[in-house]
């Protein structure tokens, strides 16, 4: 069996390398990304996230940037005053579907549409992994989750939100893409859409977000191997991967597009 | 300075500005309105910034990053948009953020609101009424600096006729000596340090895993506790041989005081307490006016709210009636018919006429 090399190496912008999530979480991998990307723009020593309640808020106190912790959902208006009285300073949210899309969605909606010139981050595994795996405002049609047992049904528990696709609509936004970490292009992919966002929002362009899927599989009941692939088929399937807007100009959404090549689509 | 007439909503925000406030958010609503039309304009000409928020969730919110950053930044509304920023302004006293609260209320109801609060958990912060507005103008000041020194946030209890009253005032900065740095703001320099810092409601540090709330909280309760014996403050009058004593606060004590003195000048026994911080309140101060009276009677305009904190202070020593009720226009902006010196002074009568028999 050949020997891999895992992200062994830390981060710079990372204290200590090990982390409390579950095995299979996605989220310390767009953590890495992010971090990653920081370091990339030239910001490590002008960043200020804002963290949002989740999973994640547990990765807060191993990074190496000048943090805010915010309330479930009120990242982007945190972020906002903050921006406000630091012009300079690289400001960017940490929010999980749960905390943006569920809790705060007129939040993120807002900030976007005022064009303020922040980054918000969305962790998009579909869940609220944190309470054991509930349905957040993201979770796809057919999903199970504890308090949707038989699947999520657009009858019954509403269709889920395409936040990307939704803030990109937006005039104050001027950059918005999606990734997902389920593969290494993806993990790749990841950190470009971050860079481009960071370089948004220090060019003073307005409003920039990058939606990350991903894997839960504690909250979606599957074998720590199986999530990268559940990620990609269950949620990338409909919460489509691509770049969204970029400079201001607005891209035929992924999502979009995906649906008009399914039979029936228009 | 010179003095000039100004509306209290203009007074408020100009002592907000003279006492270094650099950021403002909030959303409009009757009486706190022109509060907010104050600092849009005065702000940007001063070289902070207002933000129309989109809801009150979003004004504290703001306020919340601003504050983080080092910035003295203030939010407001009345009671209905306070009640919405409750969850923010207890996690907000727990990330020990000096917030400045301009609550201009829809009269007295709301202080049950304003002294404990409608947010999560064990949290407190300081509470002033003002009288007037010249009061409002000196206690805007003390609240920023209460704010920085006790990294607790302060509100100020304001209502309709103070939000609305013209008075002759100056306006200067005022100065309560030197503050602690705010060695724990975030500008973002300290990435990659190693100590980069993280400015939270949960008791997080930097490279440390997982939290210790029981420490936390109780290092929290100790600072209100300490606040709570050095921050009381109050205005007494004629309390010496009061066989009646009078207890009101804000707007309505100065209709009370008008009353009170005028029954003084024609020999009635009767005094007046007024507590100016309603969080903490001033108990001790109470316990000792109330010594020598035969009957203590409460003045709010409402159902009966700090009759409860007068009732605890007086602890049984002398009768605690109250003389004072719902009183509101139709509009329900909570200047209703008790705002009336004569009206005030009828139910002063009334309670000296019980203790006469």
């Amino acid at each position: 069996m050949r020997e891999r090399q895992t992200g062994l190496e830390k981060p710079a912008l990372q204290v200590g390398v090990d982390h409390d999530l579950c095995p299979g979480c996605g989220e310390p991998l767009a953590l890495r990304m992010l971090l990653e990307a920081i370091e990339d723009v030239g910001c490590a020593q002008r960043a200020i996230g804002v963290v949002g309640i989740g999973c994640y808020t547990a990765l807060a106190p191993l990074m190496d940037v000048d943090r805010i912790q915010a309330l479930h959902g009120r990242a982007p208006s945190v972020a906002t005053g903050a921006k406000r009285m630091r012009p300079d300073a690289l400001l960017f949210t940490l929010q999980g579907d749960g905390d943006m899309v569920s809790e705060g969605l007129q939040e993120v909606i807002h900030t976007a549409a005022r064009g303020e010139a922040i980054t918000c981050v969305l962790l998009n595994n579909g869940v609220f992994g944190e309470t054991g795996g509930h349905m957040t405002a993201t979770t796809v049609l057919g999903q199970r989750t504890k308090n949707s047992l038989d699947g999520r049904d657009a009858a019954y528990h509403g269709h889920p939100i395409l936040i990307g696709d939704l803030l990109a609509q937006l005039d104050g936004t001027a950059y918005a893409a999606r990734a997902s970490v389920h593969d290494a292009a993806g993990v790749a992919g990841a950190k470009r859409m971050l860079k481009r966002a960071f370089e948004t929002q220090l060019r003073r362009e307005g409003f920039s977000f990058v939606e990350i899927l991903t894997m839960c599989p504690t909250g979606w009941f599957v074998g720590t191997a199986e999530g990268p692939g559940y990620l990609d088929r269950v949620l990338g399937s409909v919460h489509v991967t691509g770049e969204l807007k970029r400079e201001g100009r607005f891209v035929p959404t992924a999502s979009l597009r995906a649906r008009a090549a399914q039979p029936g689509g228009d | 300075m010179t003095r000039r007439l100004m509306e209290g909503s203009e007074a408020i925000a100009e002592a907000a500005l003279a006492a270094g406030c650099r950021f403002f958010a909030g959303y409009p609503m009757t009486p706190f309105t022109e509060l907010l039309e104050h600092f849009a304009k005065r702000l940007p000409e001063t070289g902070g910034v207002c933000v129309n928020a989109e809801s009150e969730l979003e004004a504290i919110g703001m306020a919340w990053g601003a504050l983080a950053t080092g910035a003295r930044a203030a939010t407001g509304s009345t009671g209905q948009g306070l009640a919405l920023m409750q969850e923010s302004l207890s996690e907000i006293t727990r990330a020990e953020l000096p917030l400045v609260v301009f609550h201009m209320a829809r009269g007295q109801g709301d202080y049950y609101q304003a002294t404990r609060g409608g947010g999560h958990g064990d949290y407190r912060h300081l509470v002033y009424a003002p009288i007037d507005v010249a009061e409002a103008v000196a206690l805007t000041q003390l609240a920023f600096d209460r704010a920085d020194r006790w990294r607790n946030p302060v509100s100020i209890y304001g209502d309709y006729l103070l939000a609305h009253v013209a008075e002759s005032v100056s306006i200067e900065r005022l100065d309560f000596g030197p503050l602690p740095a705010k060695d724990w703001a975030v500008d973002g320099s300290l990435g990659g340090s190693g100590r980069a810092r993280i400015v939270n409601p949960l008791g997080m540090e930097t490279g440390v895993k997982g939290i210790d709330p029981d420490a936390f909280w109780k290092r929290l309760q100790a600072k209100h506790d300490e606040m709570a014996r050095r921050e009381a403050r109050f205005d007494a009058e004629a309390t010496d041989g009061a066989e009646l004593l009078v207890v009101a606060f804000g707007t309505l004590a100065r209709f009370a005081r008008y009353a009170v003195r005028e029954l003084r000048r024609e020999g009635a026994r009767v005094g007046l307490f007024r507590p100016i911080t309603l969080w903490p309140f001033p108990v001790e101060a109470l316990r000792r006016a109330a010594a020598g009276a035969r009957r203590v009677a409460v003045l709010e305009m409402n159902a009966g709210q700090m009759i409860d904190d007068v009732r605890l202070a007086v602890l049984g020593d002398a009768p605690v009636v109250p003389i004072g009720g719902i009183s509101s226009d139709p509009a329900g902006f909570g200047i209703g018919p008790l705002l009336d010196a004569e009206r005030v002074r009828e139910r002063i009568e009334g309670a000296l006429a019980v203790e006469a028999a």
